[in-house]
């Protein structure tokens, strides 16, 4: 018996993995993907919100000041990337501009650093601002991060630290027996965590009746190429409104610049389709950014937020059914909040049930090896040492041999050709893979010893080799 | 730091010719930088014939061609070659950063050839909506798991552009024994060679839909079918055309672009037009020292050319290098009527200049016109397309009396 099970491995999820893994408790997680981080964690506007938009007195407020406050640390610790390279919210009308000093307040009342700039003082730092943007409001404490290395870092050291991670592994039944819930009538544990993301009521509904309805709101984004001049040094938001914070034009942790989201409701919980959100986003990036280099697109994706009918994150302890805990909702900011929201989670119900003491040993996880990050001579210290790292395989994105199957041989390793792309970057630059995909599924092949046939691009069904040539004939 | 006179960066068939024709220039310390095992490039997946009829005479397959030009090199200790190695940096005054299983080294050069290819359009560029589907690949892609790997990454194939590789590969993935349903082209016309409309569509029945575009891709987790829509003569999709197509891989022949990375950051100017660096007869890039040739400088048609413009841009770098290069005024092409571009964009007065151009749409019979002040030529065609790379050798004897520009226009 399990003393714990959490229910899906997003960010949420494995961040309460990764900080329950510190304590002496059995811990198992679920994810019904192929691979960690493969739903809305994947697919955002990867970054890290300052905490200035959320309503007052909300979770969402609570969790994402903290959150903000706390990722530096953490992704010190889990020796994955972190760039606090601040935002601005850019008004271009009086309206707005009022709107501006609602939010200035709204920081004031966070304790969070601002400053308000006119036009062109603004655009003396960021040069492809609008002209007609009047106003921005400052935030230098916003952050940007790679979501799924957060993600997979997190899940690495928890199970360096005896978390249990089940792939491939969906929830269908689960019901309670006394003390205990007995999931798939195999698994028992203790305490039950649902972090499912848009399946955390279907989750809930196995039990009793959900106390939320989780909806999914689609956000479809494109990704420029990080070649030539940066279009933007920092995030740039529009005004707020109603629907939410609009379009952005925030860089990535690679130099890359993504611009999204659009947000609309979708029936289908799976549907990361992009469609005509897209031109939306064309439409409306324009309002605070001119000069978009719309030639150098790469590639463009689809992400689902899971939106609850009460309009905040839904986090706490169900009031029916004893250990069994809601981690619901968690649409923007969840990613920001995702370590506030562990935190409290586990401190603060889980940990107390069992009176859980620390580990004594806690093994810490080595960083992945970022040969762009690195200096000349560490560089050359590396090939030294083994010469994988001298080979280049992805010749845009300059990824080494090396570098690929590091990302296979660890724990929570790549096994699938999009699970390298998400830790090593082959096939996210200009060629997106043309050059190197069919390298990368060997080096996988080589390294997994999984039949070729079995290789898949990304999530299950999605096999790369149908046939070997002649098969058929 | 060791020093060469030249680097060549890329093995390929533009590289190699570039090496030769800067050994035959005099340059006694060539250096080729090759990020594979071998040279070749992309010749080595390409194991389809019709290459080397103008060079060779023959008709051979792109690892036959590529083999053959090689052994024209590999014999000459002037010029080395390190493979699995990649430049991975150029700073100023042609220092090279090279990362290779033997670690980083840094090089010095006279001149730097960039040979470094092109690379396809990505499905990402081109916006086609629906899932992000296992099934979507760039023919390229799925050409290199074909024919290096002998994996067929579908069995019910749709085709999307119909530039060559798409065409070469419908063929390819016919006779490996996949099922290859259309190709579609947004243009009334065919993109592709005409042999290879012939040999790879129309000999094993495959249709050809021209003035068609995919509008959007479906399926779960792996490409189960895709909707084709007819395009205007604007290009716009006409409402109500949508097919629906039942296949499991959507290739991608959707251009090839050349790769400039290396020197763009190095603020090499570029030509929109080519999306290649904008040079002058000598090959020579607006950055002094640095010289572009093969796909990397426009995307070619057929590999001879290819490799004569290599071996003429490696001649014209080893004269740079050994100071005996001609230093008369330039000489600016200006492209009119029906050109959509020009290599070399300009040229030396005095040099007899190979020009290589494109034109815009499909004209039947017509002329081209090249005209300047004291200078007017007039070359009848029968029937030219974009598709087809045009050449044109102007004499200096010919360009003698010319003052200012050149113009040139296709008149139909």
């Amino acid at each position: 018996m399990y003393d714990v099970i959490i229910i899906g491995a997003g960010i949420t999820g494995s961040l309460i993995a990764h900080d329950l893994s510190k304590y002496n408790l059995n811990v198992l997680l679920l994810e019904k993907g192929n691979d960690v981080a493969g739903g809305a964690t994947g697919a955002n506007s990867a970054m890290i919100h300052s905490g200035h938009d959320p309503k007052p007195n909300t979770l969402k407020c609570k969790y994402n000041v903290l959150g903000n406050r706390m990722y530096p640390q953490l992704c010190e610790e889990l020796k994955v990337s972190f760039k606090q390279i601040g935002a601005f919210v850019a008004a271009t009308s009086i309206e707005e501009e009022k709107q501006l000093e609602v939010l200035a307040k709204q920081c004031i009342d966070r304790q969070i650093p601002y400053e308000l700039l006119d036009g062109d003082k603004a655009r003396n730092l960021e040069k492809n601002l609008s002209d007609d943007v009047t106003k921005v409001l400052s935030l230098p404490t916003t952050g940007i991060i790679t979501p799924w290395e957060v993600t997979m870092a997190a899940c690495e050291e928890a199970m360096l630290n005896s978390v249990e991670l089940k792939l491939n592994y969906e929830v269908k039944t689960i019901r309670k027996d006394n003390d205990k819930f007995i999931v798939n009538n195999e698994l028992e544990t203790k305490v039950l965590i649902n972090c499912a993301g848009v399946h955390c009521d279907d989750i809930t509904n196995m039990l009793r009746t959900s106390p939320y309805k989780v909806e999914a709101k689609k956000g479809e984004y494109y990704i420029l190429d990080h070649t030539g001049e940066k279009l933007v040094s920092r995030v740039i938001y529009p005004v707020p409104t109603a629907k939410g914070k609009g379009v952005l034009a925030i860089p990535t942790i690679h130099d890359n610049i993504l611009l999204g989201p659009n947000s609309d409701y979708i029936e289908d919980k799976e549907d990361t389709s992009t469609g005509s959100g897209l031109d939306y986003v064309k439409r409306e990036i324009n309002k605070t950014i001119k000069n978009i280099p719309f030639n150098k697109m790469l590639h463009n994706y689809a992400g689902l937020r899971p939106h609850i009918d009460l309009n905040d994150f839904y986090i706490q302890e169900d009031d029916q059914i004893e250990n069994f805990i809601h981690v619901a909702g968690i649409e923007s900011p969840g990613l920001t909040a995702a370590p506030a929201i562990s935190m409290d989670v586990v401190e603060n119900i889980v940990v107390p049930k069992f009176n859980a003491t620390k580990k004594e040993h806690y093994q810490k996880r080595n960083a992945y090896v970022k040969m762009h990050e690195m200096s000349d001579e560490e560089k050359t210290e590396l090939i030294k040492n083994n010469p994988d790292f001298g080979k280049i395989v992805c010749r845009c994105e300059k990824i080494s041999l090396g570098e690929i199957k590091d990302c296979i041989n660890r724990k929570c390793g790549a096994t699938t050709i999009k699970g390298v792309k998400m830790r090593c970057r082959p096939g996210m630059g200009r060629c997106q893979g043309s050059f190197c995909e069919a390298e990368v599924f060997k080096i996988l092949a080589q390294e997994t010893k999984l039949n070729v046939k079995s290789i898949k691009q990304n999530k299950n069904g999605s096999e790369v080799v149908s046939s070997f040539a002649k098969e058929d004939l | 730091m060791d020093k060469h006179q030249i680097v060549i960066i890329g093995g390929g068939s533009a590289g190699i010719a570039a090496a030769l024709g800067a050994y035959e220039s005099g340059i006694k310390d060539i250096l080729i930088v090759e990020i594979a095992n071998e040279c070749g490039g992309i010749l080595q997946q390409c194991i389809h014939n019709g290459f080397g009829l103008h060079t060779f005479n023959e008709e051979l397959s792109g690892p036959s061609y590529a083999e053959k030009y090689f052994n024209l090199i590999k014999d000459i200790p002037e010029i080395k070659i390190t493979y699995n190695s990649t430049v991975i940096k150029i700073e100023n005054d042609n220092v090279l950063t090279i990362q290779s299983t033997e670690g980083l080294i840094k090089v010095k050069a006279d001149a730097v050839i960039m040979a470094t290819g092109c690379r396809e359009r990505p499905a990402g560029a081109i916006g086609i909506k629906g899932n992000r589907l296992e099934g979507v690949y760039s023919a390229g892609s799925a050409q290199k798991y074909c024919n290096k790997q002998g994996l067929l990454v579908g069995k019910n194939v749709f085709i999307l552009g119909s530039g060559d590789i798409g065409l070469i590969m419908a063929r390819r993935m016919t006779l490996e024994g996949a099922h290859v349903l259309g190709v579609a082209e947004i243009m009334p016309y065919s993109n592709g060679l005409a042999r290879n409309i012939k040999q790879c569509l129309e000999d094993f029945d495959i249709p050809l839909y021209l003035s068609h575009t995919v509008e959007s891709v479906h399926g779960d987790g792996r490409l189960s079918s895709i909707t084709l829509i007819e395009v205007d003569d604007k290009l716009q999709k006409i409402e109500g055309s949508e097919q629906e197509i039942e296949c499991d891989l959507l290739l991608l022949s959707v251009g090839l672009i050349p790769e400039n990375n290396l020197i763009e950051e190095l603020g090499v100017k570029l030509d929109p037009r080519t999306k290649g660096a904008i040079v002058d007869d000598t090959y020579m890039t607006s950055i002094p020292g640095i010289f572009a040739c093969g796909n990397a400088l426009h995307v070619h048609d057929l590999v001879d050319y290819v490799s004569q413009e290599g071996r003429r841009c490696g001649k014209a770098c080893g004269e740079y290098v050994l100071g005996k290069q001609n230093k008369n005024k330039i000489i600016n092409n200006v492209l009119g009527n029906g050109v959509s571009y020009m290599v070399p964009q300009s040229f030396h007065f005095g040099n007899d200049v190979d020009f290589m151009f494109r034109v815009r749409k499909v004209f039947k019979e017509c002329t081209i016109h090249i005209y300047g002040d004291g200078f007017d030529k007039k070359i009848k065609k029968l029937g030219i397309v974009p598709s087809e790379m045009q050449k044109a050798s102007i004499t200096a004897e010919e360009l003698k009396n010319l003052h200012g520009d050149l113009s040139w226009e296709v008149i139909e």
